[in-house]
């Protein structure tokens, strides 16, 4: 295990002017029964990954409430990763036959990191499938075990969830980030979102002059409607499928699309899916390919509010947070119906959901036709990421589960 | 200035939302979870939702009625279930009771309807309830318009809306200390009569502090 010092430092009394003051007292109130409780947070890694973003914000903001918090990672060398990657796809259902030798280093990675486990602390928080079998040296006593899930277990490959589930069922709780992706098990499970950060460079305010100059520097008319889809490139997210709809909103509005994700030259398929996309642009130039350098994320902020609508056309998707960036900008999303979304999009009041490309056009299209209806989705979408998906949120979430298994 | 005997002490919940089993894909299905989920899951989808999507001040009631018209697209009996007024109930097992009548009686008048697939399923949950206290109190009405002005939405929405079911009353905390307490029974009156369903938190909160403030001006 190796210790991770949260690299963010944003003082919590900064929250007060996005939530309100009477928010950040409460988190005082529920953190005071746990003052000097000891949590430990432990994923498989420290940068990278939503896991990761979220740790290095709500750890810090923890240690101010004067929890006795700290977060470690796994170590682990290639043959590990492999496995856990295999098991991670397999999790999301794709198809895979694990050998006996899969499970073998599996577990005696994890009986390794056991080995050097720091400390026993009062509220154990376990992140995702690579840790979950640490549990294995659980001692007998009164410290509280719980699995955070991040992945959509809904249509596990059934040898390894047979594999995880035995350890994940020895834990005192697991949470989902949807009730869709949870399990039946023996034991209590909670609904935990994934969260936003409205202080972070991905969705702090911008001033106007330094949108327009990312406007600029990508050549898009500020002046036309400006349609915007942030993800990778990745056949889950649709790309080509956001083209076909941009097409048929075209024939009746003049606008333009961005579809902005990571570089993909270090992702064979994700290079394969560009191509892609930009064999179906045919050289449009009202479509815009970009190729963020690391998401760069004042450059994603800035094209989010710029957008008259962002779009978010997955076949599949986690919890999908790119919708919860949007919202909390204000704006009018049109997203399909699937994962974590039609939490985040309740149709007809904080977005419009739909189920194809058709679909997907024609709520654009309503949209650009009624501007005022879609600045009060804006509006509502920002309210619902407020009392749901900002970090100080899932901060809340974890204090009331800690008093609720403490109660127990 | 009044000053009472037993003063209000604020309170905040922070609340859990715990994932049920059952989950329905039809309007019949739905009526077998209504009928069978906790008195938890009934309150999750009606009174915590309530307080939970308190900015969407048209057109949303309830989960149940939302899932029926989003996902199953079944207008008329939204409408129904949407016009439930949650002030109207001071017992989880009345509201269930009314839950269930309303989809019934639809899924009888249309068999077609009741094994239709919705676009989603729906996914019934629980809230666990966690209380803890602000360390604020009020013994008068100045003391208390500050502890109602810096309270959070979750502890506004426990006062006002789920004390209800807490009290099995048809009031809420605030008018029941301001009544008996400091016996401003206009003023209590006039804070029941506070529309949860077209209000916000904040607009609700705002219009109390305008109700103190024009009371303390009588004083």
């Amino acid at each position: 295990m190796t210790e991770v010092l949260a690299a963010s430092r944003i003082p919590l009394e900064n929250y007060a002017e996005v939530v309100g003051a009477g928010e950040i007292e409460e988190l005082r109130a529920l953190a005071k029964p746990l003052r000097g409780r000891s949590i430990e947070m432990i994923n498989s890694t420290a940068v990278g990954g939503g896991v990761a973003e979220i740790l290095n914000r709500l750890v810090p903001l923890a240690e101010e409430l004067d929890l006795g918090i700290r977060w470690d990672v796994m170590k682990g060398a290639e043959e590990f990763f492999d496995v856990t990657k295999s098991f991670h796809n397999a999790l999301h259902g794709e198809p895979y036959c694990p050998k006996p030798k899969d499970f073998e280093i599996f577990l005696s990675y994890n009986e390794r990191n056991r080995a050097s486990l720091p400390r026993d602390a009062e509220f154990m928080v376990i992140h995702d499938p690579q840790p979950a079998a640490l549990i294995e040296g659980r001692p007998p006593g009164t410290n509280h075990w719980v699995w955070r899930c991040h992945i959509d277990l809904s249509h596990p490959n059934p040898a390894v969830w047979d594999f995880l589930e035995k350890f994940v069922t020895r834990y005192d709780a697991a949470m989902f980030s949807s009730p869709e992706f949870s399990r039946q098990l023996s034991i209590p499970q909670y609904l935990f979102y994934p969260a936003i950060d409205p202080l972070s460079e991905k969705n702090c305010p911008l001033d106007s002059e330094f949108i327009q100059q990312v406007l600029q520097r990508y050549q898009i008319d500020p002046q036309r409607a400006i349609l915007t889809q942030i993800s990778r490139f990745d056949r889950l997210k649709d790309p080509v499928g956001v083209i076909r709809a941009y097409r048929i909103v075209k024939r009746y509005f003049d606008c333009q699309l961005v579809l902005a994700g990571g570089s993909a030259s270090d992702d064979p398929e994700g290079a394969l899916v560009l191509k892609d996309v930009l064999r179906a642009a045919e050289h449009d130039p009202d479509i815009k390919i970009l190729e963020l350098p690391a998401w760069a994320p004042l450059e994603v902020n800035a094209l989010q509010r710029a957008s008259t609508i962002v779009v978010q056309k997955s076949l599949r998707e986690g919890f999908g947070l790119t919708v919860s960036e949007a919202l909390w900008k204000k704006k009018p999303v049109v997203a399909s119906a699937v994962g974590g979304i039609p939490t985040q999009i309740i149709h007809k009041h904080t977005g419009l959901l739909a189920h194809s490309v058709e679909g997907t056009a024609y709520q654009i299209r309503f949209l650009l036709s009624h501007p005022e209806i879609a600045a009060k989705l804006g509006e509502h979408g920002h309210e619902h990421v407020k009392e749901n998906f900002l970090i100080t949120q899932k901060l809340k979430r974890y204090l009331a589960l800690f008093l609720v298994l403490d109660r127990r | 200035m009044n000053v009472a005997e037993t003063p209000f002490d604020f309170v905040t919940a922070s609340y859990l939302t715990r994932i049920g089993t059952p989950s329905a894909g039809t309007l019949a299905e739905l009526l077998t979870g209504l009928e069978n989920c906790s008195d938890a899951s009934i309150f999750h989808h009606t009174f915590q939702t309530l307080g939970v999507h308190h900015f969407l001040t048209k057109g949303f009631s309830n989960d149940f009625a939302q899932w029926t018209l989003a996902s199953v697209n079944r207008n008329d009996l939204a409408e129904q279930l949407a016009a439930l007024d949650i002030r109207d109930y001071t017992a989880i097992a009345a509201l269930r009771s009314d839950l269930c009548r309303m989809v019934r009686d639809f899924c009888e008048a249309h068999p077609q309807f009741a094994s239709q697939t919705g676009l989603e399923r729906f996914y019934f949950c629980e809230s666990v309830e966690v209380t803890v206290p602000l360390g604020r109190s009020a013994r008068t009405l100045d003391e208390f318009r500050e502890g109602l002005e810096h309270l959070s939405h979750a502890g506004f929405y426990f006062h006002f809306i789920s004390s209800r079911l807490r009290l099995q009353l048809q009031t809420n905390d605030f008018s029941i200390w301001l009544s008996s307490s400091l016996g401003l029974r206009t003023l209590a009156d006039s804070f029941n009569h506070i529309d949860v369903y077209t209000n916000t938190l904040d607009s609700a909160r705002a219009k109390m502090l305008r109700l103190i403030d024009r009371e303390r001006r009588k004083a």
